[in-house]
């Protein structure tokens, strides 16, 4: 809400919704959301400095409480790639993977807890007009995850089976070798790449995009007067704390889809 | 919902992120749960070590224990074997010396009986001389039959 307009819902909401956006060259494609990058490095390099900084000093003794939440932390996405993945040392990079994408999606999911309207209010002071505070309700976010994700499983399946390999599965697989087959085939595994990476990112982006405009309109709610003020600060309240389960739950479910994704690449059919 | 750089600037950073948590966290902590899982096996070894060298110097010192009892009640045995010996030894010792003594007392009376017969002997001898003198008083010269009372009582 920018203060001394007429209040309109449409502006409010249109305004939440807009982009910090910076053109970099010409054409639609080359503009940078400089709020979902920014905001979403920021968060990264705290998340992982953190633990970084914790485990930097970490002893084999007896933890510290700092440490024992941490090695909480990680033997939980430690317990949950070993139940998945059976390629090999998932210590190489699987289970560092898993951890990364859990710390970063919980914290880019958690924005959506922060009061949108202080948020855009400070900024607003410092002069910037429009800020989207959540980089998992922007779609770039998520698809850059799950395109990633995408790479690194083909990436794995060519280095687990060979290039052959990986092409003679994609044409013999999963129907069968016969030649007349091949198309089918082929068509069945494109099918299913792009759908993984369609699902694995509209998902987080959905369910995230849905609770920021559901804060919206309890907002706006709020912003009507006392009696709308009170239920919308009793709902909102009410949606923050269900939001806890929305906000873990979905980078859980990222996080295991990206192991699922990763350890299927390594499968021989 | 529109596509833009943005995408390629969040899958840097996506890539970015995971080379440090791959080469930098993960090792770490690694390291230090793999430390302690090995402290703790190593005492886990250790206290089973223990455990067994417990019960092998256990069953040393029952061994040792039954040893010693054995021994000693062999000791025992010896000793109560060796007291009987010396009592039946004492017992025939003690025998033989009554025995002894017994024949040592016999023959001191034997000499003595032989001395009172000897001394009755004479005594009678000299009582019946006496007698024969009271009465042969008169008639019998002592002098002129000395020779013959002596050998009367030579014969008795």
């Amino acid at each position: 809400m920018t203060a001394g307009k007429e209040f309109n819902a449409t502006d409010y909401i249109q305004h939440h919704l807009s982009f910090y956006r910076v053109p970099l060259g010409e054409g639609e494609f080359w503009t940078l959301n400089v709020d979902t990058v920014v905001t979403s490095v920021v968060l990264g390099i705290l998340g992982l400095g953190l633990i970084w900084w914790v485990v930097r000093g970490a002893t084999s003794g007896v933890p510290n409480r700092r440490q024992a939440f941490v090695e909480l932390l990680i033997e939980f996405v430690d317990e949950q790639v070993k139940g998945l993945f059976h390629h090999g040392d998932r210590n190489k990079f699987i289970a560092p993977t898993a951890l990364t994408v859990f710390v970063w999606v919980t914290l880019m999911n958690a924005m959506d807890w922060l009061p949108v309207d202080v948020v855009s209010g400070v900024l607003h002071l410092l002069g910037f007009e429009e800020w989207r505070p959540v980089p998992t309700a922007d779609v770039n976010a998520t698809f850059a995850l799950s395109i990633s994700v995408l790479l690194l499983s083909i990436y794995f399946a060519i280095s687990a089976k060979g290039l052959g390999g990986w092409i003679h599965e994609l044409f013999c697989s999963p129907f069968g070798k016969n030649a007349l087959l091949w198309p089918a085939n082929f068509l069945f595994n494109m099918v299913e790449y792009v759908s993984k990476t369609l699902s694995h990112s509209l998902r987080l982006f959905g369910n995230i995009y849905a609770g920021e405009i559901l804060f919206f309109l309890l907002w706006l709610w709020a912003a009507t007067g006392l009696v709308g003020t009170f239920f919308g600060f009793l709902l909102g309240l009410g949606w923050a704390i269900f939001h806890i389960l929305i906000v873990l739950l979905q980078a859980y479910i990222f996080m295991m889809l990206t192991v699922v994704y990763l350890s299927m690449a390594h499968e021989h059919h | 919902m529109s596509f833009n750089l943005t995408l390629l600037a969040q899958m840097l950073a996506f890539a970015a992120f995971i080379l440090f948590t791959v080469k930098v966290v993960w090792p770490h902590m690694l390291r230090a749960i793999e430390t302690r899982q090995k402290t703790i096996a190593d005492g886990l070894a250790a206290a089973e070590q223990g455990q067994r060298a417990l019960q092998t110097s256990t069953r040393q010192a029952d061994d040792a224990i039954r040893a010693a009892r054995d021994r000693s009640a062999d000791i025992v045995g010896q000793a109560e074997k060796r007291a009987v010996q010396m009592i039946e030894e004492a017992k025939v010792a003690a025998k033989e010396e009554g025995a002894r003594e017994k024949i040592a007392a016999r023959s001191e009376i034997d000499q003595e009986v032989q001395r009172a017969r000897e001394q009755l002997r004479e005594q009678v001898a000299s009582l019946a001389v006496a007698g024969a003198e009271q009465i042969l008083r008169r008639e019998i010269d002592v002098r002129a039959h000395a020779e013959l009372l002596d050998r009367i009582k030579r014969q008795l």
